[in-house]
């Protein structure tokens, strides 16, 4: 029960907050939103035992790169952009597209999830210590994976300092 | 007990609403929320099937997301301030350099 | 009354002892702020408050009144809900971050239900905190964007350019530890430091284990006191500069809480260094017979701690001071007298040491600020990224290498 009422709390809290960043004039309530979402989305990790992806989820995401979106939006001026129109020429096209693509993606689970073994997860106890299994599979069967993840993150740095800098 | 597809349904509604996001919003930063957004959603799937499977390779796979999310927003955020430096401007239809 | 509280623990156990903790935290605020005017004043040779109360001592009350009874002005063209997020944002992390430290390493019981000296105990106790002071850049950014006005503006953009470069660090300085211990329990990782070089020297982090990390704990606590904005890396709010910062447009309690969220992280921040270091609540004494007499060091320091308020309160300037300080020595002679007793000596023990240590890093951060000056900026950014996180990673090449060396 209390399993159902964390879910569902954090769900519907996710999919607020996911309409306000897009809806919000203000880039700065945008981002406070986001991170609402993606703290409800780490909510919602917690509730399926995922503790460490809860951790990474709120050090990395809320609290890292979510600091750099505010950062970056403080450094830009915000008063000319209020009062700018806020929605493209095709929205319309737009909108209508990405709700086509919702109802695909509504009805390609609504039929397959008769396929899906229902309401039988797995042990939970198989998944208690995650934080030690998290990196036990890290770090032997996916080594390449996360070194190649390494140097994907070495260029980017490098990449945004190249990108910011005055002159190089 | 929460049917997986519940939160499949989260998932694809979260999914959507980025899309939706990305493809009517002229702010470019709004833009780039709306893309972390969508890489939250598939998370949301990743850890879903994990549970249903039993194991922890979906937490691995939300890992390496999360790092390509951070590396998108660093270089995104900081192409955002060099242009912003240059044509004093954060609307995605007015970045039309290259559309000579 | 022991069947409802096997029913209902979390009402019957865990409630009161957050009601407790908050209130010991709270007031503990209020006295850390008199505790670093009067320290500060002393390194300056001056006094610090002498006027309300005996040396001050009702001096935080004082300023809690002011506090609530000061006009509360929100500038005009400021974003309200995001001025007025920003202040509890800031509190309710920094007093959150409390609630995984464990004060001790007795279970206590409560009508049957046994219970840690600690609001919990998580198996990610750790990262949690990290995660907690992650999030608590976002008072000051929002602070200082909401506020529309420039100095705010300017402190919000240092401080969060600063929490983000120094969290690194921070993060980086701790994993020596983490290796050693072997797991994100912060009980756990007190328990490992346990044992004792030649039978008197402490096996604590700080220079026990296969590599002592009095590199790391340096780098943890540089890093740690710009985490918390501290001076001498208070670019954030630099005065001579920025006005007051972040907080420059923040009136009456709302200011009083980005007060209080500051002195409630360094409480965090020294309860980590203890944790982490300094062996949280062992004693620094083996527990042999040879060294029995250490069992009564904490009724020893309350006993004399009274006699001396005693003695000195009769001959206090003022006729209240004469009265208040000898009934405070009386409270601490009466506590020494209870700390004798068979069953809560020992129950002492645990959180005597932890809190005198956490004190002494208190101290420390005073000290501090009462005696280096405040960086420059680009020193900061500098010092930050060329120097603390190189070391930093270096310490965990060395801690790893010497843990796979003598695992052999």
């Amino acid at each position: 029960m209390l399993d159902q009422i964390v879910f569902y709390f954090f769900a519907v809290l996710a999919v607020i907050s996911a309409v306000m960043v897009v809806t919000r004039r203000n880039v700065v309530q945008s981002a406070i939103f986001l991170i609402t979402a993606l703290l409800a989305t780490a909510g919602i990790f917690l509730q399926l035992h995922a503790e460490f992806l809860f951790i990474v989820q709120v050090i990395l995401y809320a609290g890292g790169i979510m600091v750099l979106f505010v950062f970056v939006i403080m450094l830009v001026s915000l008063d000319v952009s209020l009062n700018q129109v806020q929605f493209n020429r095709q929205w319309w096209l737009g909108l209508l597209l990405a709700l086509v693509l919702g109802a695909q993606l509504t009805i390609a689970v609504a039929v397959g999830r008769a396929g899906l073994p229902l309401g039988e997860p797995a042990p939970a106890k198989m998944l208690e210590p995650s934080t030690q299994l998290v990196g036990r599979v890290l770090f032997s069967e996916y080594v390449l994976p996360f070194e190649i993840a390494s140097i994907l993150l070495l260029v980017a740095m490098i990449g945004a300092v190249v990108m910011a800098k005055k002159k190089i | 007990m929460i049917p997986t597809s519940h939160y499949l349904f989260l998932s694809l509604g979260l999914f959507t609403i980025g899309v939706i996001g990305v493809v009517t919003r002229r702010n470019v930063i709004v833009i780039l929320m709306s893309i972390e957004l969508m890489l939250n959603a598939v998370n949301i799937n990743l850890v879903a099937f994990s549970r249903l499977v039993g194991s922890v390779e979906g937490h691995v796979f939300a890992i390496f997301i999360i790092t390509d999310a951070a590396a998108e927003a660093a270089v995104g955020l900081g192409i955002i301030i060099a242009f912003f430096r240059n044509r004093e401007t954060l609307l995605g239809d007015e970045m039309d350099l290259l559309k000579w | 009354m022991n069947e409802f509280a096997s029913q209902h623990p979390i009402l019957v156990v865990a409630l009161p002892k957050i009601v407790v903790l908050l209130l010991v935290l709270l007031t503990s605020l209020a006295y850390l702020t008199w505790f670093e005017r009067k320290v500060v004043a002393h390194i300056q040779s001056r006094w610090g408050p002498y006027r309300v109360g005996p040396h001050g001592l009702l001096q935080p009350l004082a300023d809690g009144v002011k506090f609530l009874f000061k006009e509360d002005v929100t500038p005009a063209g400021a974003d309200k809900f995001v001025y007025f997020l920003a202040p509890f944002l800031s509190l309710s992390l920094a007093i959150t971050s409390i609630a995984v430290i464990p004060f001790g390493p007795k279970e206590f019981t409560v009508f049957g239900q046994p219970t840690p000296l600690a609001i919990t105990n998580l198996n990610i106790g750790l990262l949690v905190l990290f995660a907690i002071t992650s999030m608590g850049v976002y008072g000051v950014a929002l602070a200082g964007w909401s506020s529309n006005s420039k100095y705010p503006l300017l402190g919000g953009l240092r401080s969060s350019a600063q929490m983000i470069s120094y969290e690194l660090a921070l993060t980086m300085s701790v994993v020596g530890v983490i290796l050693m211990a072997g797991t994100f329990n912060l009980s756990e990782i007190v328990m490992s430091q346990q044992g004792f070089h030649w039978g008197f020297l402490p096996r604590w982090n700080l220079i026990g284990g296969p590599m002592p990390q009095l590199l790391g704990f340096l780098l943890f606590f540089t890093a740690a006191v710009a985490e918390t904005n501290r001076a001498p890396f208070d670019l954030a709010e630099a005065e001579s500069e920025l006005v007051a910062g972040f907080h420059t447009e923040y009136a009456s309690f709302k200011f009083a809480m980005f007060f209080m969220a500051e002195y409630s992280s360094m409480i965090t921040v020294s309860c980590l260094a203890t944790i982490l270091f300094f062996g949280g609540w062992l004693s620094p004494f083996p527990q042999t017979a040879a060294f029995a007499w250490a069992h009564y060091i904490p009724a020893a320091a309350f006993a004399l701690a009274g006699l001396a308020l005693i003695f000195y309160g009769i001959r206090y300037l003022t006729m209240f001071g004469r009265v208040v300080l000898p009934v405070l020595g009386v409270v601490l002679g009466a506590l020494a007298l209870l700390f004798i007793r068979p069953g809560v000596t020992e129950f002492v023990q645990g959180p005597f040491w932890f809190l005198l240590k956490v004190v002494f890093f208190l101290f420390v951060y005073v000290w501090v600020r009462g005696t280096l000056p405040r960086l420059r900026y680009d020193q900061l950014m500098g010092f930050g990224w060329k120097l603390l996180l190189p070391l930093s990673i270096l310490n965990v090449v060395i801690t790893s290498l010497a843990i796979v060396l003598t695992q052999r």
